[in-house]
């Protein structure tokens, strides 16, 4: 249940970029946030909700993008699409897969004022 | 702290003393001023030392152009502008993390992140490395607890300088909590850093110390699939220690289906088998510290 410290790793880089870009308001907050990154995106809502609260970033929308879950088969040396850690290639069976996207966290882009 | 969550800040204490500095991974809350909750959709019946009313309630079907700070309206324009920002969410951890690391390879020291769910026996095994270990390697122990001294207690009993890390609520130590007991360890040249997590097979996983190697505890009174319930913490784990062997006569455990288990979400994921009871795997455990040890040396030593 780490979402309370990646909402507040998320005000402090919104609050960082507000020093140096002179906004006062954040309306919206894209966040890109991939399947195989082990947050739970309701959880972090609420934890974004908490956070902001009495900062700049109050009342902001948070948008979620999700990112698919990305891996390479080193079986049969193509790209596949994973959605769980512990799943096959579903194209051979294999448990050899590199997971190449769907890690990601990231702070994307800001609506402010 | 979150009541929901049980995960907050501002509780952290390294061996009994608040985190010093600023903790930068948090923002910094004014004295006195406390953490408020509210359940979307919950109304403002609870008291709030502040105002809640939104700034569009007085007329939704008014749609005012001259409302914004600018108080005018261009064609085309709006009054709110998109910043790109494109920044890891855990880039400050990182950050931290990538001191550590640096400051560990600087030093020849090689550090280990120990996880795993409560109750696995890390500190016991903890306890049987460094009576194993009996002065051949200098090394240095930091414990990461929500609550209590009494792992770093332990830990010094068997003889070696330990360092507790309370999280107060928080469910993980982060790499400035680790930096923070770095500097008041006093870690020796060429030495062997072992960290305890907190014991959760969740949160850990994302926050990088700065450690060379996430190592995972796994005990055989845990269930067979716990790699396939929690796959980011094993597929994190360069290595896991199958502990508690002894026991696997007197239980219902198919070892060799939590090692598969384990494959599955990490297919380079080493394992040994290890009792810290019966002593059975230490010495292959210990030569897996030493090996680490002794090239994390030679790396300082090729930089020089």
């Amino acid at each position: 249940m780490h979402e309370m410290s990646i909402a507040e790793s998320v005000l402090q880089i919104i609050e960082d970029k507000a020093r140096t870009d002179g906004y006062t308001k954040v309306k919206a907050v894209w966040l890109e946030i991939g399947q195989l990154a082990g947050v739970e995106k309701e959880s972090l809502r609420f934890c974004f909700d908490v956070v902001t609260r009495d900062s700049i970033a109050q009342d902001a929308r948070l948008e979620i993008i999700e990112t698919a879950g990305q891996g390479w088969c080193l079986e049969c040396a193509c790209s596949v699409a994973v959605t769980a850690r512990y799943e096959p290639c579903p194209n051979c069976g294999s448990f050899q897969i590199e997971v190449t996207g769907g890690e990601e966290m990231r702070v994307k882009e800001l609506e402010v004022e | 702290m979150c009541m929901t969550c049980g995960c907050g800040k501002g509780q952290t204490l390294i061996g009994g003393r608040a985190l010093g500095g600023s903790h930068a991974l948090t923002r910094q809350r004014k004295p006195g001023e406390e953490m408020h909750y509210r359940v979307r959709g919950e109304d403002a019946t609870h008291a709030h030392p502040h105002d809640h009313t939104p700034a569009h309630s007085p007329a939704h079907d008014t749609i005012d152009f001259g409302a914004g700070p600018a108080g005018a309206h261009a064609p085309g324009m709006s009054q709110s502008r998109m910043v790109k920002i494109e920044r890891d969410i855990l880039a400050k951890n990182n950050d931290y993390a990538d001191q550590n690391r640096r400051y560990f390879s600087r030093h020849g020291i090689f550090a280990l992140n120990l996880v795993s769910s409560p109750g696995s026996g890390k500190t016991t095994l903890l306890v049987k490395t460094i009576t194993a270990l009996n002065g051949a390697q200098s090394l240095a122990v930091i414990e990461g607890d929500q609550q209590t001294d009494n792992d770093a207690a332990r830990i010094r009993a068997a003889g070696a300088p330990a360092l507790q890390i309370n999280t107060g609520k928080g469910c993980h130590l982060d790499a400035h909590m680790v930096g923070q007991a770095m500097q008041r360890l006093d870690l020796k040249e060429d030495s062997l850093l072992l960290i305890e997590n907190v014991g959760n097979l969740v949160c850990p996983a994302g926050f990088d110390l700065g450690e060379a190697h996430k190592v995972v505890i796994f005990s055989v009174t845990e269930g067979e699939d716990k790699p396939l319930k929690y796959p980011d913490m094993f597929r994190a784990a360069d290595l896991m220690l199958l502990n508690k062997c002894d026991l696997l006569p007197h239980l219902d455990f198919d070892a060799d289906l939590a090692v598969e288990n384990a494959r599955r979400v990490n297919p380079t994921i080493r394992v040994i088998r290890v009792s810290a009871t019966s002593g059975e795997g230490v010495a292959e455990w210990l030569g897996w510290i030493k090996a680490g040890c002794h090239s994390t040396v030679a790396a300082k030593q090729k930089t020089l």
